[in-house]
C-alpha cells in the first residue's frame, strides 16, 4: 500500500470520529458498549465458570440483595452478580460472532445478487427472498435443535437466519452503486467483476454495513435470549439463561425480583448502546442522512 | 415605467461556514415587451436573480436591494400577493423538464392547476384554455390526457412553456430553458419562445450560460461574473469586457477559420465567493489585466451606445485619478 | 487503427419490438486522428461508442483493433482496453466520490499492474494540466471544480497510455470558459501524444473546434461523412443541412418538425425521408420512400447517404 493511500485513511478516519463524538447518543452507546466489553474481557483474570457451578453455590438460595451478594443470588445460591458478568461474556460473543456471520453472509449474496445480472442475480434473489419468508426464531429454533447445544450451533442458526434482510438492503445499494458512471470509467479501464465488486460496490455499501450490522449485534443478543428462554442454549450460562433458570424456578413468584430484573436489564441496556451506536453511526456515514441534517 | 426594476439587487446564503454573497448589487431594467438575456457561468449568481425575483430562495438566502414588478416591490409583498403574482404577472420556467412536472399526473391538469388555484376559470373553461395553450405551443390537444413520462424531452419543455403562460403573465422568466435538449429540439423551443413573446407582447428574461441562444432571442444582453454585472448592451452588437468576449468565444462559429482547431477558453476556475479577489473579480483570469485591476475598484460605465462595462480597460483612458 | 466494419447492436424492447440503436455503421479512427461523431440523442451515438469501447458486444459486425478482430474474452479483452480509453460527459458522476484524485487515476495502473504507480499517476496528472500533481492527489473529487475534475478523468485514461480516447460529450456538463480549456487539452494531446480521439457530441462547435473529421449519424446510421472542413462548411445531406441552418449564426434556418424517430420503427427506403426537407420539396421521390441506401464505407472522403443529394454517394 503506498503512503498516499495511508495519509487518506488516517485523514479519512480523524474526520469520522470528530464528526462521530458530535452525537451524545451515540458517545453514550459507545462508552456503555466499551464498559461491557472491556469488563467481558477481563472477566477471566477475577472470577472463573466457577461461579455458575451449581455446586459451589455455597450462599441462601434466593437470597435478595445484600452487603455479600450485591445483586442477591439465585436458587441455588450462585451470586447473580458474579453470574451477570460472566454471562456477559456468552452473550456478547454469540451476538458479535452471529452478526458477523449474517454479515459475511448477507453482504456476499447481497453484492453478487446486485452485481450478476442475468440468472445468476436471479437465482441469488429468489433464495434471499426463500430465506426472508421463513420465520426466522422457528427455524433458529429447528436448527439449534438439530445441531445440538452449543455455542458454534446458536451462532449458526441466528446468522443463518437473519442474513436475508441484510442480503436486500446491500442488493438495493449494489444496484445503485453500479448505474453510475465511474463504474462504467473502470470497466472502460480494464477492471474485471472481483475490481468492480471489492473495489467500487463495497466501499460504499461499507458504511451502511457497519451501522446494519452494529444493529445486527443487538437483535442477535436479543435471539440469543430468545433461544434461551425457549429451551435452546449453549449450555453456558448467559443472561438468556439466567432469564429462563429465573422463570423455571419461579422467581417470580418467590418475589426474587432481582433474578428477573437484572439480566433483563443487562439485555436491554447493552442493545440499546448497540442501538444508539448504530443510529449514529448510520448518520455519520451515510451521505444522504447527512446532507439532510445540514 | 419599467416592467420589471431591479435595484442593487444582493443575495447571500447563509450556512454553516459563513455568509455567501452570490449576487452582489445587481440593477437592471426590463421595459415591457422587451427579452432580456442573463448570461454567466455556473456560480455566477444569474440563477440566485432568478430566483429572487419571485422569491423562490431557500430560507438560508438574505435578499437586499429593491425589486419593483409594475412599480410593486416584490420583496415587501405579502404572502397571498406574492402567489398572485407569481402566476399572473411573471411566472418561470425552470431547465430540466423531467422535474418540473408531476410524474403521477396528466399535463393537462397540471396546466390548469394554477388556474384553478387562484379561480381564475372553472373546470370548464381551464380545461378550453388547456387545449388553447398546447395548440399555442405546438402540441396536439389530446396530449392533455398523456402523463409527463410519454413526452419527449422537447414535448415536456413545451409543457412547461405552456404552464407558464396559463395565467397570462407579463413577464415570464426561463432559467435555462434549452440546456439539455438536442440542437434541433433546441431551435424548436426558441422558435416557439420567439413567436409567443412577439404574438401576446410578453416581456422576456432568459437566463442561460450559452450567449448565442440568448443572442438569437433577446434583445438585451447582460453578462454576470461572480456575483455582479460586467457587462450590458444590445444584443447584436459586439462585446467589450474581456469576459464577455471569452465567453462569447467559447461557443464558437461553425465555418470560422479564426476557431478552426483552435478552441478558445480562459485558464483558471470561476472564483469561490466566499475569497473572491480584490479589485475587479475577474482579473486573475483575465487575459488582459493590467497591475490596477488588482486594486481598483471596477463599477459599470457607459462604453457605447447602451452599453455599460465594467472594465478599467474599456472605455476610459487609464490615467483615471484614483 | 479502431475500426468499426458493419456494426449493429440490437436491444430487446418492450412487446418483444427490438431496437435497432446502431444499424450498420463503418468507421476508423486512424492514429493521431480526432473524428467527431455528431448526432442528436438517441441516434446511436452513445451506444456506437460503448461498442467501440467494448463495453457492448455488436448484434453482428466487428469491432477491431489494428487489424485484430476484438475479443471478448478476459486477458484479450484487458489488454484492447489499455489501448482504447473513454472520458465521459459528468465529471462528477465518473468519479468515485470516495475515492481520492490519486487513486482515481491509480485505478488503471493498479488494474493492469503496471510498476511505478506514484510516477504514472503523477505524470498522468500534469499531462492533463494539473500541476504540480502531488498538490491534488489527496483531494476528493467534491473539493475540485468541474473543469478539475474533468482533467482528473483524462488523467486516469492517459495513466494507461491508450492510442485512442473515447470521449462522449466531454464538455456538455462544463462551464463555457472552461470548455475551450478541456478541448485545447485534447488536441495537445494529440499533438504530443499522437493520442487519437472519437468524439461523441450534439455540438457542431465543438467539431470545428477540435475535430479532423466528422461523421453525422442519424437514427443508427451514419448518414454523412467527411473532413470536417467539407462537412460543415458545404453539407450534401438534408440532414446535416439542417443541423447547421438552426446554429444562431446561420441566416436561413430549417426548422425539422418531430423529434428523432424510434429506433424501433425505422423507416422504409431512407431513414431520414419523414423529415427531410427535400423530400417534402420532391414531388416524384419514390427512391426516397422505397429503396434502401448502402451503407458508407471507413473511407475518409467526404460521402453522402441520400437519394437527392447532389454529389451520390460511390459505395
Amino acid at each position: 500500500m503506498s503512503s498516499v493511500t495511508w495519509v487518506r485513511r488516517q485523514r479519512a478516519l480523524q474526520r469520522f470520529w470528530s464528526e462521530f463524538r458530535m452525537h451524545r447518543a451515540g458517545m453514550v452507546g459507545l462508552a456503555i458498549l466499551l464498559v461491557a466489553v472491556v469488563l467481558a474481557l477481563i472477566a477471566p483474570l477475577f472470577i472463573d465458570a466457577g461461579v455458575t457451578n451449581v455446586v459451589s453455590g455455597t450462599r441462601a438460595k434466593m437470597a435478595p440483595p445484600s452487603i455479600d451478594d450485591p445483586l442477591g443470588t439465585d436458587e441455588s445460591g450462585r451470586s447473580v452478580l458474579l453470574m451477570i458478568w460472566w454471562g456477559s461474556r456468552t452473550s456478547l460473543l454469540i451476538g458479535f460472532l452471529a452478526a458477523l456471520l449474517s454479515m459475511v453472509i448477507g453482504t456476499t449474496f447481497g453484492i453478487a445478487a446486485g452485481h450478476f445480472r442475468g440468472w445468476v442475480g436471479a437465482i441469488i434473489l429468489r433464495i434471499t427472498d426463500w430465506f426472508l419468508v421463513l420465520p426466522s426464531l422457528v427455524t433458529a429454533l429447528v436448527l439449534a435443535a438439530i445441531l445440538g447445544g452449543s455455542t458454534a450451533t446458536i451462532i449458526v442458526a441466528i446468522g443463518v437466519t437473519s442474513w436475508p434482510s441484510t442480503a436486500r438492503l446491500i442488493r438495493a445499494q449494489t444496484l445503485a452503486v453500479e448505474a453510475r458512471p465511474y463504474i462504467e470509467r473502470s470497466l472502460a479501464l480494464g477492471a474485471g467483476h472481483w475490481h468492480i465488486t471489492t473495489r467500487h460496490v463495497f466501499p460504499n455499501v461499507a458504511p451502511l454495513l457497519l451501522a446494519s450490522t452494529t444493529l445486527e449485534v443487538a437483535s442477535a443478543i436479543v435471539t440469543e435470549s430468545t433461544l434461551a428462554f425457549l429451551g435452546v442454549s449453549a449450555n453456558k450460562t448467559s443472561w438468556g439463561t439466567m432469564l429462563r433458570g429465573s422463570y423455571d424456578w419461579g422467581a417470580a413468584t418467590a418475589g426474587a425480583w432481582w433474578y428477573i430484573l437484572l439480566p433483563g436489564l443487562c439485555i436491554v441496556l447493552v442493545v440499546m448502546a448497540f442501538t444508539l451506536c448504530g443510529r449514529a453511526l448510520e448518520s455519520v456515514l451515510n451521505p444522504r442522512l447527512r446532507t439532510r441534517a445540514a | 415605467m419599467s416592467l420589471l426594476e431591479l435595484d442593487e439587487v444582493s443575495v447571500t446564503y447563509r450556512i454553516a461556514a459563513g455568509d455567501v454573497p452570490a449576487v452582489r448589487g445587481v440593477s437592471l431594467s426590463l421595459e415591457a415587451g422587451e427579452a432580456v438575456g442573463l448570461a454567466g457561468e455556473s456560480g455566477s449568481g444569474k440563477s440566485s436573480v432568478a430566483m429572487a425575483l419571485l422569491r423562490l430562495l431557500p430560507r438560508s438566502a438574505r435578499v437586499d436591494g429593491r425589486i419593483l414588478l409594475d412599480g410593486e416591490d416584490v420583496l415587501a409583498m405579502k404572502w397571498g400577493r406574492l402567489r398572485a403574482v407569481r402566476w399572473s404577472e411573471a411566472s418561470i420556467v425552470f431547465q430540466g423538464a423531467q422535474h418540473g412536472l408531476n410524474p403521477v399526473q396528466r399535463i393537462g391538469d397540471q396546466i390548469a392547476e394554477p388556474l384553478l388555484v387562484h379561480n381564475l376559470a372553472t373546470p370548464s373553461e381551464a380545461s378550453m384554455r388547456v387545449r388553447e395553450l398546447l395548440e399555442q405551443v405546438g402540441l396536439p390537444t389530446w396530449r392533455a390526457r398523456s402523463y409527463p413520462h410519454e413526452l419527449s424531452g422537447g414535448q415536456r419543455q413545451r409543457v412547461m412553456i405552456a404552464m407558464a403562460l396559463a395565467c397570462s403573465p407579463r413577464l415570464i422568466i426561463a432559467d435555462e430553458p434549452t440546456t439539455a435538449l438536442d440542437l434541433m429540439v433546441q431551435a424548436q423551443v426558441l422558435t416557439l419562445i420567439r413567436k409567443l413573446i412577439a404574438e401576446h407582447d410578453i416581456s422576456l428574461l432568459m437566463i442561460s450560460h450559452d450567449l448565442s441562444v440568448l443572442a438569437d432571442v433577446c434583445d438585451r444582453l447582460a453578462i454576470m461574473y461572480a456575483g455582479r454585472l460586467v457587462e450590458a448592451g444590445p444584443a447584436s452588437a459586439d462585446f467589450r469586457h474581456p469576459y464577455s468576449q471569452a465567453l462569447a468565444a467559447a461557443f464558437p462559429t461553425v465555418g470560422d477559420p479564426a476557431s478552426r482547431l483552435a478552441p478558445r477558453g480562459l485558464a483558471g476556475d470561476p472564483p469561490d465567493p466566499q475569497q473572491l479577489p480584490g479589485g475587479c473579480a475577474f482579473h486573475p483570469r483575465c487575459p488582459v489585466a493590467i497591475d490596477d485591476c488588482s486594486t481598483a475598484p471596477v463599477d459599470l460605465r457607459d462604453v457605447g451606445p447602451g452599453r455599460t462595462a465594467a472594465c478599467l480597460l474599456v472605455g476610459r483612458s487609464l490615467a483615471r485619478g484614483n | 487503427m479502431l475500426e468499426a466494419t458493419d456494426v449493429r447492436v440490437e436491444f430487446g424492447g418492450r412487446g418483444g419490438r427490438r431496437a435497432r440503436a446502431v444499424d450498420g455503421v463503418n468507421l476508423t479512427v486512424a492514429p493521431g486522428e480526432i473524428v467527431a461523431l455528431v448526432g442528436e440523442s438517441g441516434c446511436g451515438k452513445t451506444t456506437l461508442a460503448r461498442t467501440l469501447l467494448g463495453l457492448e458486444r455488436p448484434t453482428s459486425g466487428q469491432v477491431s483493433y489494428d487489424g485484430t478482430p476484438l475479443s471478448y474474452t478476459g486477458r484479450r479483452l484487458r489488454a484492447f482496453r489499455r489501448q482504447v480509453q473513454l472520458v465521459l460527459q459528468d465529471p462528477m458522476g465518473s468519479l468515485n466520490p470516495r475515492q481520492t484524485v490519486y487513486e482515481a487515476v491509480a485505478e488503471g495502473p493498479r488494474i493492469h499492474g503496471l510498476p511505478d504507480e506514484e510516477k504514472v499517476v503523477a505524470d498522468a496528472l500534469s499531462r492533463a494540466g494539473l500541476r504540480p500533481p502531488e498538490r491534488f492527489f489527496l483531494r476528493y473529487p467534491h473539493e475540485l471544480s468541474g473543469g478539475q475534475r474533468q482533467r482528473v478523468v483524462i488523467a486516469g485514461a492517459l495513466a494507461l497510455s491508450p492510442k485512442v480516447l473515447i470521449a462522449d460529450e466531454p464538455v456538455a456538463s462544463l462551464d463555457a470558459s472552461v470548455r475551450g480549456e478541456i478541448l485545447s487539452l485534447l488536441l495537445r494531446l494529440r499533438d504530443d501524444l499522437g493520442l487519437a480521439a472519437l468524439v461523441v457530441t450534439h455540438d457542431l462547435g465543438l467539431a470545428w473546434n477540435i475535430a479532423d473529421r466528422v461523421a453525422v449519424m442519424y437514427l443508427g446510421r451514419i448518414v454523412e461523412s467527411g473532413p470536417t472542413e467539407d462537412v460543415l462548411t458545404n453539407p450534401q445531406h438534408p440532414y446535416t443541412q439542417a443541423l447547421l441552418s438552426v446554429l444562431p449564426e446561420s441566416p436561413e434556418r430549417i426548422v425539422l418538425t418531430g423529434e428523432p424517430p424510434d429506433p424501433t420503427r425505422i423507416p422504409t427506403g431512407c431513414r431520414f425521408h419523414p423529415r427531410c426537407q427535400l423530400f417534402a420539396a420532391t414531388q416524384d421521390a419514390e427512391a426516397c420512400r422505397t429503396t434502401p441506401l448502402p451503407t458508407l464505407t471507413a473511407t475518409a472522403d467526404p460521402q453522402v447517404a441520400c437519394h437527392l443529394a447532389p454529389v451520390p454517394t460511390t459505395a
